[in-house]
């Protein structure tokens, strides 16, 4: 059984087509890398897992653990073991990041404590990224993820906009994350891990502290290749994304 | 200010210029009430009211001074600062203070409007508050006034004095006793804050579904004053009708102005203000924050520059939870003069789905999501709520069902 599998996924946003007949696997413990161009509908596929009402889906399933949530409330897939890491999380004001910290826990006290070592000890009382930085605000976001403690996390561009001290702050703690063996179930471990990840980069900079074991490019809505991230990645900085996806590198499974 | 006579009698039957009006016949005035000593000795039912509204019983909870009118009788007073604090009946201050009968009547027009004239001609009782020059109030000062009575009116002719330089708090509460659905509460308050001088002025309503609800506000503000006064309903009510003016006199004065209202279905809300900015530096904020759920609710802000140099701003905020009721925010702009920075900002909608999702990706349920984003649009972004008063809505808000 795949940790998610998406087959066949077509879905609609802003009365477009944005993806037009997805299929994907990620297995327990495993990272799995996004790369295409903008607009290209990584972000939308993102959004559709955890099931933001914007995306529609016209055809197609998604299938978490051998169950179907494609027409599962957000909050449902999130207590299952989803968790999401937004690009460009909304602003809410009079909610403070100390507040829905607590809540995402259930009142444990300990994920407070631990703001100190994502440098967001001085911003628990502030309104939910207002105001916050580039980094503050994926800072922030990984501190939530940590509180949710997801078993699948989906990361859209978590180095975007962040300075070059930050994202190795980010990086460590997305590790810590995805390398968390608490979930595991006895015996079910591979290589010591369970969390699994998609991961959304156009550097690639991420993958410096995660790691990366398969990699897929997206365009038009359509997965148009696969093979190992950092081929991928040295295809994609010497050739751009025309070539590549024009080679099919490796034929779809 | 004061008007003939004649003209306050011919205003007992003059409809106010906003609110739905009142037939006032069908209620009666209730003169006698218990006298209640000591507020821990109160009966439950009327303590458990009183909470409701930030009027506390307990001595853990430090008040400087209580007053409560409950109907048109006084039943308690008492002062825990006599040194710096002066709290009694208006009757009785009027008795002792001959100077107060130039502050009687002076800011409020008594044929203003038919619930204005009733209460002068009622000759109403109600709270004096008068915090001498200098004094520091440690902590809040609590008036409590109570419908005790179904079908029962009350009229409350209330004035506070905020002395040169001096500083305080009080907690207004005004609530309907557990016998009494239907009533009218109508309050005139003249408040009056003199130079240099900081007044805090929380009230906290729950009322009955049937209750309607008149008060008549004026305040003047003297040189470098400062006045923040909140006004909060969450709970059912029937009609409310509020717009307190206030004139800032002194060159520096400022004052905020804050309502947060939450409109039942059934209800009818219409809540404001007027700021008259009439010296130089002079600074004001009026800001709204409001939830329709089914109710009809009309923020209005009136801010008038007349003098060059003043910075005012206004802001109307409300979400709509469900159709059926109404909301209207009415913001006005008016000065003579080029030299002033006044701005206003309204917004009228449903919760972002956005941010529902997003709290909803962190495992809240819809319900828990909803909660807590209006929690933070009902407090948020708004300053100097006192901390006691941002507990009392959250636990409004707890109890109002809002997620759904």
């Amino acid at each position: 059984m795949h940790m998610l599998e998406i087959r066949d996924l077509h879905v609609e946003a802003g009365g477009r087509e944005i993806l037009k007949g997805v299929n994907l696997t990620i297995d327990e413990g495993e990272t799995v890398t996004l790369f295409g161009p903008n607009g290209s509908g990584k972000s939308t596929l993102m959004a559709a897992i955890m099931g933001y009402a914007y995306c529609k889906v016209t055809k197609g399933s998604i299938f978490y653990e051998g169950v179907d949530i494609t027409n599962m409330p957000v909050d449902e897939r999130a207590k299952m073991g989803i968790g999401m890491m937004m690009q460009r999380p909304p602003n809410v004001v009079g909610v403070k990041l100390g507040d829905l910290l607590q809540t995402i826990s259930r009142n444990n006290g300990d994920v407070l404590k631990h703001a100190g070592d994502f440098k967001m000890n001085n911003h628990l009382d502030r309104d939910l990224n207002v105001g916050f930085s580039g980094g503050e605000i994926k800072r922030s976001e990984v501190l939530q993820l940590t509180a949710q403690n997801p078993k699948l996390v989906l990361l859209d561009e978590p180095e975007s906009g962040v300075d070059l001290e930050s994202i190795e702050l980010i990086g460590d703690k997305i590790h810590d994350l995805l390398y968390n063996t608490e979930l595991c179930e006895m015996g079910r471990a591979k290589a010591n891990r369970c969390v699994s990840a998609l991961v959304i980069t156009h550097t690639g900079q991420i993958l410096d502290y995660i790691g990366a074991d398969k990699g897929y490019i997206i365009n038009d809505g359509r997965i148009r290749c696969s093979g190992r991230p950092t081929d991928l990645l040295k295809e994609i900085r010497e050739k751009g994304y025309k070539e590549c996806i024009s080679c099919r590198m490796v034929k779809l499974p | 200010m004061q008007n003939g006579e004649a003209s306050i009698k011919k205003a007992l039957d003059k409809k106010a210029e906003y609110g739905p009006d009142i037939d006032l016949s069908r209620y009666s005035m209730i003169r006698e009430q218990k006298i209640i000593e000591n507020l821990e000795e109160a009966p439950e039912d009327v303590k458990k009211r009183m909470e409701s509204v930030g009027i506390t019983s307990s001595k853990e909870t430090e008040r400087d001074g209580s007053i409560m009118f409950i109907d048109n009788r006084i039943s308690h007073c008492s002062n825990k600062a006599p040194d710096g604090v002066e709290i009694m009946s208006l009757k009785k201050a009027m008795a002792k203070y001959d100077w107060l009968k130039d502050l009687s009547w002076k800011l409020v027009s008594p044929d203003k409007d038919k619930y204005t004239a009733r209460t002068y001609e009622e000759d109403a009782d109600g709270t004096f508050v008068w915090v001498k020059a200098g004094y520091h109030v440690k902590h809040p000062i609590q008036a409590c006034m109570m419908l005790g009575t179904d079908k029962g009116m009350q009229t409350l002719h209330n004035i506070f004095v905020i002395d040169e330089g001096a500083h305080a708090e009080m907690i207004s509460g005004c609530a309907t006793g557990s016998h009494a659905d239907d009533g009218v509460h109508i309050g005139v308050s003249e408040i009056y804050i003199r130079e240099g001088a900081y007044f805090s002025y929380s009230m906290i309503h729950n009322w009955g579904p049937k209750t309607s609800v008149r008060p008549r506000t004026g305040i003047q503000m003297d040189r470098d004053s400062k006045m923040i006064n909140n006004y909060v309903i969450l709970n059912p009510v029937a009609t409310v009708q509020s717009a307190p003016t206030a004139w800032l006199n002194g060159e520096g004065a400022s004052c905020q102005f804050n309502t947060i209202c939450l409109a039942h279905p059934g209800a009818d809300i219409d809540s404001g203000g007027t700021v008259i900015l009439n010296a130089p530096r002079t600074g004001a904020e009026i800001v709204s924050r409001s939830i329709t759920k089914g109710g009809k609710m009309m923020a209005r802000g009136h801010l008038i520059g007349n003098s060059p140099g003043v910075k005012a701003h206004l802001e109307c905020k409300s979400i709509v939870l469900e159709d059926g009721g109404q909301t209207l925010a009415v913001p006005k702009l008016d000065t003579f003069y080029a030299d002033v920075d006044m701005t206003h900002e309204a917004a009228v909608g449903k919760i972002s789905q956005d941010q529902i999702e997003y709290l909803m990706s962190r495992g809240l349920s819809e319900d828990e999501a909803v909660g807590m984003i209006i929690r933070g649009f009902l407090v948020g972004g708004i300053k100097g709520l006192p901390q006691e008063l941002t507990d009392e809505i959250n636990a409004a808000i707890e109890q109002s069902d809002l997620g759904h």
